[in-house]
Formats: C-alpha cells, structure tokens, sequence
C-alpha cells in the first residue's frame, strides 16, 4: 500500500505544533496501524530524522494509551477498537491519512502524538475506590452475594480504560463517560455503598475542575468508546449526582 | 420557632443549592433540562389553544380573552415563562462558551463529528438561535402590541378581536414563511433536546424507549400543527 500520512509533529509541551506530511510506501494491509507508524519511524530513524512519539503499551486493546485521532475519529474508522487492533486494511491504497493527537484543554499534549491524561487519574484518585479493611479481617468480597444482571452492568462499566476517545470524540470535551463509568462501578454494587454520595460529587468536582466540558447527549462518546461504555452510567451518575446533592 | 427550624433547614439548603447551581457542571445541566421540559410543556399549552383558531374561533376568543386578563396568568404565569426563556438561553450560551474553551486551542485538522452524532444534537445552539430570533419576531407582532394595547392608552376590553388580530398577521407570505423555518427548527431542537432532557435528569431505564418514542411524536406534531395553523390563517384571511 501507498500512503500520504499528514502527521502533527509538536517539539514539547511548550511548542507550537504543525501538520507534516510523510509519502509511505511498502505497507501491508495486515500491518496494525502502529506498525504502520513503526516502518515510518524506522524509516525516519534511518534518514536521521526525530521519529514520531507516540504512546502504546500493550497492543491488546486494553492499556488505552494510544490517544489518536485518525481521519477525524479517535481510534480511526473502525468500532470497539484502540489503535493497535486498527489494521490497514481499513484504508485503502493511495488514501491520505491525518493523524493527531486528542484535542482537550484537559489533555495537553506532551510531544508529537502523545497527551497528558493525568487528568482521569485525578478524577479516579478523588473517589473512584473503595475502603477495605486490611488488617487481617478483610471479608471475602464473593461472601456478598450480588444478582448476575447487576454484577454483569457494573463489570461493563469497569471494562473502561480510561483511553480518553469518549473527551476526544465530545465536540464539548466532556469526560462524563468515563467519570460515569468510573462512578457506576462502584455505585451498582454493595461495597461501594458506604462512600457512595461523598464519591459521586468528588469525582464530579475533580473532573470540572480539569477543565472539562459539559455534556450534551450527542452519544459520540459511546459510539467512539472502545469498550462499549453505554450512555446509561451518564444517566446513573446522574441520578447519584442529584442524590448525594440532596443528601449534602 | 417553626419559622427558625425552616430557615435552619432551608437557608442552608438553598445557599447549598445555589453554589453548586455555579460550581457544578451537572446543576447547570439540570437547569438546561427543567428549564427545557418546562417550555416543552408550554409549547403544549400554546398549540391546544391555537387549535381552536381553526377549529372552534369562539373558544379561541375566549381562551385568549382569559390567558390576557387573567391576573394570575398575566403577572405570575406570564414573567416565570419569560424567565424559562431568558434562564435556558443564557444557560446555553454559558455551556456552549465552557465547551468550546474545553475542546483546547488547537482545533483538530481533521474532525467528522458526523461519524458519532447526528447533526441535530450537535447544533443545538443554531436551532436554539433561530428559535430566539423567531421569538423576537413573535413578541414583535402579538406581545408587544397586546401590551399596548392593554396596558398604555384608553382601550376596552374587547373578547372578540384575538382571532381577527391573529388570522391578519399570516396575510403576508413572508411572515408564514419565516414562522414555518422557524418552527421546522424548533422540531429539529426539540428532537434532541426534549429526549435528551430526561437523560440528563437521571432517566435512563425500561421506560426510555417509550419516552424516546414519546418525545420524537412531540417533537414533530406540535411544530407541524404550528405550520398547519399559519398556512391555514394564510389561506383563510378575514375580509370584510
């Protein structure tokens, strides 16, 4: 395959960026999109030039760190997937292919295609946990018996990777899925219970405080998740949101 | 001392209330959605009485003699709906600026909000705009002019002149034309914004399909009855 890559290149934090454009040829429709951007950087390794940052961890699917935006989607064109199980022959021969990073105030970018998503962790370090007791009496959490349909809605909710595509796709920057879903598996299940109305406004006020937009149902982070997050923990969050509220 | 125990209870409450309504995203997002349910419902209201223009202009007189002279619909009714406007309009306006200073200052080379959401509930801020500029016009040809009317000068009480005042506005075809573009983009705010109202108050369960279902009816029929109404008086002026 013949590509016309138009890649952001950005220095540092503090730099401004531009798009440059990389002609790419000898690819293979079997090559993950990241390999793809290997064989570039390889290529520009050779030739002395700085290659491409980008992050990737696993290449399974499930570190999330990729943080791209393909053809003005993040992950590109393809549903339920991160960028490493993209594959080329998504695109077709002689196809232009723009590639940046997430857009967000609350993301900035560090270098080239990767951005700081310190500001999930935030979010999850202002309530997304439970307190266990850890002294040697800790209950068995399977002692609790919870029905199948709840146990299986709150493990949906937890197979989010906090990739950050749900902000990258809102056209408001919002970080409502993930901070949904961050609150709606702990809220399902009896352990998360005791600090329920304290985790709920905390996680909420950390995420306004990232900087983040608000949301206005257009769904484009569900369709864009990786991991099918629903827009249903949108509305659960909500609902807890208006009850801590009440509760003060 | 019932008095002391509501202010220990409700003061706090309020002023509670109050600073998470400018802190929280979500409480803005509350006051966007109850203040849209609230003139969805009044939308209501206004088609069952234009109706009657048509069907029954009696009633229509007589309907809008009391919605007029009615002091509890006039002085408390009618300021808590021109509130409903002016909260869910600055409301919007507010959250649409914190959106867009969200998304960063680099825009994307590339972006196809197409591929993930309709056009509709990304341009709620141009339907709204039509809808507000429809609403100057609106109050230019029948608020304004009541006002007048009632309130500045000699003039009686006449039960009998609201159909004739109404059926005379639609005789020029620009003023039909400009009301049925407008109410085609009430339709389009209204199919997100209506559903997407009880989204954000928390609902999302068995009942959403139908209320998605519901809500998708309103959006349509009401503004379509709106369009019908003007092209009706259009093609059905009073000569004497």
């Amino acid at each position: 395959m013949k590509l016309n890559l138009k890649i952001w290149r950005q220095k540092d934090a503090t730099s401004k960026g531009q798009m440059v454009e990389y002609p790419l040829k000898g690819i293979e429709e079997d090559m993950s999109f990241l390999e793809m951007l290997d064989v570039l950087n390889e290529q520009l390794i050779n030739k002395g030039e700085e290659p491409i940052e980008f992050d990737h961890d696993c290449r399974e699917g499930i570190c999330g760190t990729c943080s791209m935006q393909i053809n003005g989607q993040p992950h590109g064109p393809d549903r339920l997937i991160t960028v490493c199980q993209l594959h080329m022959r998504s695109f077709n021969d002689g196809d232009t292919i723009v590639i940046e990073p997430f857009r967000a105030k609350a993301f900035p970018v560090i270098k080239d295609l990767i951005v700081d998503r310190s500001a999930f962790d935030r979010i999850q370090q202002a309530g997304g946990f439970v307190s266990v007791n850890t002294s040697g009496n800790t209950l068995d959490a399977n002692a609790i018996p919870i029905g199948k349909d709840i146990a299986d809605t709150a493990f949906n909710s937890a197979t989010c990777i906090g990739c950050g595509a749900c902000v990258a796709a809102c056209k408001n920057a919002s970080a409502m899925l993930f901070t949904s879903a961050k609150v709606s598996q702990f809220a399902l299940l009896p352990q998360g219970q005791v600090e329920a109305t304290e985790r709920v406004q905390n996680m909420v006020r950390q995420m306004d405080i990232e900087g983040f937009g608000n949301c206005t149902n257009t769904g484009a982070c569900e369709v864009e998740c990786p991991k099918g997050i629903s827009l249903e923990n949108i509305a659960r969050m909500n609902k807890e949101y208006y009850k801590a509220s009440l509760k003060g | 001392m019932l008095i002391t125990r509501f202010y220990s209870i409700f003061v706090p409450l309020n002023t509670q209330l109050m600073s998470a309504l400018i802190k929280s995203s979500l409480a803005r997002k509350v006051v966007m959605a109850l203040s849209g349910l609230f003139l969805v419902f009044f939308l209501g209201q206004h088609f069952v009485i234009n109706v009657t223009s048509v069907i029954a202009p009696d009633t229509f007189n007589s309907w809008s003699h009391f919605m007029g002279y009615n002091p509890l619909v006039q002085y408390v009714l009618q300021p808590i709906l021109i509130l409903g406007v002016i909260v869910h309009f600055v409301m919007g306006f507010m959250l649409e600026l914190q959106n867009r200073a969200a998304r960063g200052g680099v825009k994307y080379a590339s972006y196809k909000g197409s591929a993930n959401a309709s056009w509709i509930s990304r341009n709620m801020l141009i339907s709204g705009a039509v809808v507000l500029a429809f609403l100057g016009l609106h109050f230019y040809d029948f608020w304004f002019p009541e006002m007048t009317y009632k309130y500045f000068g000699d003039n009686p009480e006449n039960a009998t002149r609201y159909l004739e005042e109404t059926v005379h506005k639609f005789e020029p075809i620009w003023r039909t034309v400009l009301y049925i573009i407008s109410f085609v983009l009430l339709a389009l705010h209204l199919l997100h914004g209506f559903a997407s109202s009880f989204q954000t108050m928390g609902v999302n369960n068995k009942y959403s399909s139908a209320i998605k279902t519901f809500t998708k009816v309103y959006a349509i029929a009401i503004p379509l009855g709106f369009i019908l109404i003007a092209i009706y008086h259009h093609l059905n002026p009073i000569t004497h």
